[in-house]
């Protein structure tokens, strides 16, 4: 590799990810970005300035050492790049798809003012994606410690718990209450964005290093954590329950058939395959019909594009706020409008319109405009007096967020909660009030990401083992 | 993908109850021993298949096995009253729900319509073994529908019986047999568990009589976790998920007509498929939830 100066590495146009074109991809459900070619990867990488000081690293919320494993990338060392990211990120695979890149990494990026950021998350995929097709491990498990340990959930906090655990030679089992593994990886996130065979693939490479699990395994209601430090005998649990508990609007009518949460309807296509002939899930008729989904994060664009795929028409994003403080990914917003979804800002649903039979036929808006900032500091949006319109719609979708799952904690009632009714936890450890039980992912932090689940997951992961190493430890 | 070096659940006994009810006897110990009544199961029995919610019918913790039964009223429980002695159920997962309110509240009216008697059943051997009198009215459409008649006699329960067509016992509706019931004598507490119409009336009759009453919801349910919140019902105005809160609610509070307005969402997508599966069968039940 000839080494370019900083001159012509900062003249060089970004490689934008190869995607398929909108008008295929919005009638399949395979993946939309097709991945780096390894001359784009090389080619995006020698844009890297190598900065001294990488704003990038900072942030990342798990500090991968991106300068590295991009220059190892320019230098066609992909096992090495690997090697680097693999030390701070355990799902690189799953991160490089589907973190919220533009405020982390690429929005530190020196370049990021000139909108010429290096494109680290398309970098980071296409190095874990060889990686996964070399099949190159990173790692040689230790002898075993003879400690146990159970970790409830198999969501990227719980994968990654798991794996960092059984790599301090301990025994791992995975408890998941549904019946496939992943988390929001298998059931929320659409096969076009995540392929299943990603999530699959990490979760096979934990049973070969010897990680146990047990699905259809609600914990709480079959064994409570209780049973699980006493009659069956492991030494400390790590909860990576998420935060899967759908939010409702509060308005009228919003029982009626043909309102779905967010949740509902991607679990129904997602985990229950409802869009496979022969599944024997249903889903309310959406072809050619008119879908509108409330809120504007991923999950509202995974529900719209989800729909755009089923054939309905139109798809209507509604928010209340304007497309700025959409909180999804940008490129999730840009893929979504390509795939011709509407987006319609400012307006909040007051009604949903049904009819005798008890079926969605229509929605009644309010206009809305932003006032002035909230606590967040996000503008606050205000009804616009008088301004409410009524449109016809077949099916509306709630992406307005999710809490934390009452099932666990109800079981579990001396695990202290913060005030937004989250697990309480020691934020250097994931330690929870409960002797050996610790807690990370969505049910610490109220939903995220999964590259903050990941991290969580790692941190309580050390804390187990330094704990199991302790004679606190039974 | 699946768990791992995970024993499926086996079916240790079958036995039709009736011509489309059929009962299983599953070995799951854990859950065995974990149950109480008024929960249910999650089963799934292909893997194309729904995750459909099952009433515990009975438990042995030392036996390590559950009692299930089914009845067949479309894809899911038609395949699954397919299966056999020996075969094995795909996934199971429970037991889930909250449990009945158990406590000697004197006595107590078990009302049950079609499988619904199955899913009341426990509930009446729990008030029982905490010292209720039991009276249980039950109905179903001719007497070969009829479900736990003898098993509810030997709790020992007083025993009404109704059928629709007047094969066996009363000719009339279940609730035509509570009312006299509440006329002859003081009644602490009613539990109710049928078809929607059923809990409907019944709690209509109670309200006018001032009883507590108890139904046990069948919403339609995918995860049974609290995760999608498509088994919200409405109870006293406010939104509840019957698979966290529920299945039992108070039956005054609980909005009937909302319930089977929602159970009747995919009425004539499942009809195609019971069709695929049953071509000789044409009738569909319109009504959602009459079926119980
Ligand atoms: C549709 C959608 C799209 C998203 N898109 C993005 C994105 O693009 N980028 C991004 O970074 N983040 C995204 N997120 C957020 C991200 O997926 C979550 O922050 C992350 O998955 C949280 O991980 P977790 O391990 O804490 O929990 P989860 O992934 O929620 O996993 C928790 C698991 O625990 C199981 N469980 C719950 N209770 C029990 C119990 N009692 N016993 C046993 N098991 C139990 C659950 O079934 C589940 O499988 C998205 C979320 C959704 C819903
Ligand atoms: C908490 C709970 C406990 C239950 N316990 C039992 C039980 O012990 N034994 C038993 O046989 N059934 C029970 N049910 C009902 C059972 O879950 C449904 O009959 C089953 O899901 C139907 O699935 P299917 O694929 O066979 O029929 P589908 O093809 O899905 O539906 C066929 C017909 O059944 C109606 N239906 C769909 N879902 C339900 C539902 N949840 N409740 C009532 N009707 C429905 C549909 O409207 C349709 O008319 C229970 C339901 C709940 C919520
Ligand atoms: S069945 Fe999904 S929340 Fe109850």
């Amino acid at each position: 590799m000839s080494e370019l100066s900083r001159r012509e590495r900062m003249k060089r146009e970004p490689v934008s990810m190869p995607e398929r074109p909108a008008g295929e991809r919005a009638a399949d459900f395979d993946e939309v970005n097709l991945g780096y070619s390894f001359d784009q990867a090389v080619a995006e990488a020698e844009r890297c300035l190598l900065c001294a000081r990488p704003t990038c690293v900072q942030g990342c919320p798990v500090s991968v050492d991106i300068v590295e494993f991009v220059h190892r990338v320019s230098n066609a060392d992909l096992a090495g790049a690997a090697e680097v990211i693999a030390a701070d990120n355990s799902l690189p695979a799953v991160c490089g798809r589907v973190c919220p890149q533009e405020t982390q990494c690429e929005g530190a990026c020196v370049l990021a003012k000139k909108g010429k950021a290096i494109h680290i998350g398309n970098l980071e995929r296409f190095v874990a994606d060889v990686a996964r097709a070399e099949g190159w491990a990173t790692t040689s498990d230790p002898a075993p410690s003879g400690r146990r340990v159970a970790v409830v959930g198999s969501g990227p906090a719980g994968i990654a718990c798991a794996g960092d655990l059984v790599g301090m030679g301990h025994e791992v089992t995975v408890f998941e209450a549904l019946h496939e593994l992943g988390g929001v990886l298998a059931y929320g996130i659409p096969e076009f964005r995540l392929p299943k065979a990603i999530v699959e693939a990490e979760i096979d490479r934990l049973r070969q290093r010897g990680v146990h699990f047990e699905t259809n395994a609600v914990i709480g209601m079959v064994d409570t954590v209780d049973d699980l430090l006493t009659t069956e005998g492991y030494d400390a649990v790590f909860l990576g329950v998420g935060a899967g508990f759908p939010r409702f609007l509060d308005v009228p009518g919003e029982n009626l058939v043909g309102v779905y949460s967010a949740s509902e309807f991607l679990t129904r296509v997602n985990l229950m395959r409802a869009y496979v002939a022969g599944s024997d899930t249903p889903l309310i008729e959406v072809e050619g019909r008119s879908v509108v989904v409330f809120g504007a994060g991923n999950t509202a664009m995974d529900a719209a594009r989800t729909a755009v795929r089923l054939g309905a028409d139109p798809v209507t994003i509604a928010y209340r706020r304007t497309r700025e403080e959409m909180p999804a990914r940008a490129e999730e917003v840009a893929h979504a409008e390509a795939e011709g979804v509407v987006l319609e800002t400012l307006v909040a649903p007051v009604e949903l319109l049904g009819n005798e039979a008890g079926r969605l036929v229509g929605l009644r808006l309010q206009r809305m405009e932003l006032g002035e900032p909230g606590d967040d500091g996000r503008r606050r949006p205000e009804p616009i007096p008088g301004e409410v319109l009524e449109v016809t719609v077949d099916v509306a979708i709630i992406a307005i967020g999710n809490g934390p799952n009452p099932l666990l904690l109800r079981a579990t009632p001396d695990l202290d909660r913060s005030e937004r009714g989250t697990i309480a936890v020691d934020s250097d450890t994931g330690s929870t009030s409960k002797p050996g039980v610790y807690a990370g992912g969505d049910i610490v932090t109220g939903g995220a990401t999964v590259i903050l689940a990941m991290g969580a997951g790692r941190r309580a992961a050390r804390a187990i083992d330094d704990y199991l190493g302790t004679d606190q430890a039974p | 993908m699946a768990g791992d070096n995970q024993a499926m659940p086996r079916i240790v006994a079958a036995q039709m109850l009736a011509p489309d009810a059929k009962q299983f006897r599953i070995e799951a110990p854990k859950i065995a021993r974990r149950h109480r009544a008024g929960q249910f199961v999650i089963v799934r029995v292909t893997p194309d298949g729904e995750r459909i919610p099952l009433t515990i019918a009975a438990s042995d913790a030392e036996a390590g096995t559950i009692t299930l039964v089914v009845q067949a009223v479309g894809k899911t429980t038609m395949v699954m009253n397919d299966l056999d002695v020996g075969d094995e159920i795909l996934d199971l997962a429970g037991p889930l729900g909250t449990p009945s309110e158990v406590d000697d509240f004197g006595t107590v009216v078990i009302v049950g319509g079609g499988v619904g008697t199955a899913v009341a059943y426990p509930v009446a051997v729990a008030l029982r073994e905490a010292g209720n009198r039991i009276i249980a009215v039950i109905g179903a459409r001719n007497r070969s529908q009829l479900l736990f008649e003898h098993e509810l006699a030997a709790l020992p329960a007083e025993v009404h019986v109704c059928t629709d067509d007047g094969s066996y016992g009363r000719a009339g509706l279940v609730t035509d047999a509570l009312q006299d019931v509440l006329a002859a004598e003081s009644i602490d507490r009613v539990f109710a568990a049928g078809p929607i119409p059923m809990m409907k009336a019944v709690a209509e009759v109670t309200r006018a009589a001032g009883v507590t009453t108890i139904a046990s919801l069948n919403p339609i349910m995918i995860d049974g976790t609290g995760m999608c919140g498509g088994c919200r019902v409405s109870v006293g105005g406010h939104n509840r998920f019957a698979c966290l809160d529920g299945p039992e609610f108070d039956a005054h509070e609980v909005d009937f007509d909302l319930l089977a307005s929602r159970n009747r969402a995919y009425l004539e997508g499942e009809a195609a498929r019971r069709r695929e599966l049953h071509p000789c069968e044409v009738t569909v039940q319109v009504g959602g939830g009459e079926s119980t």
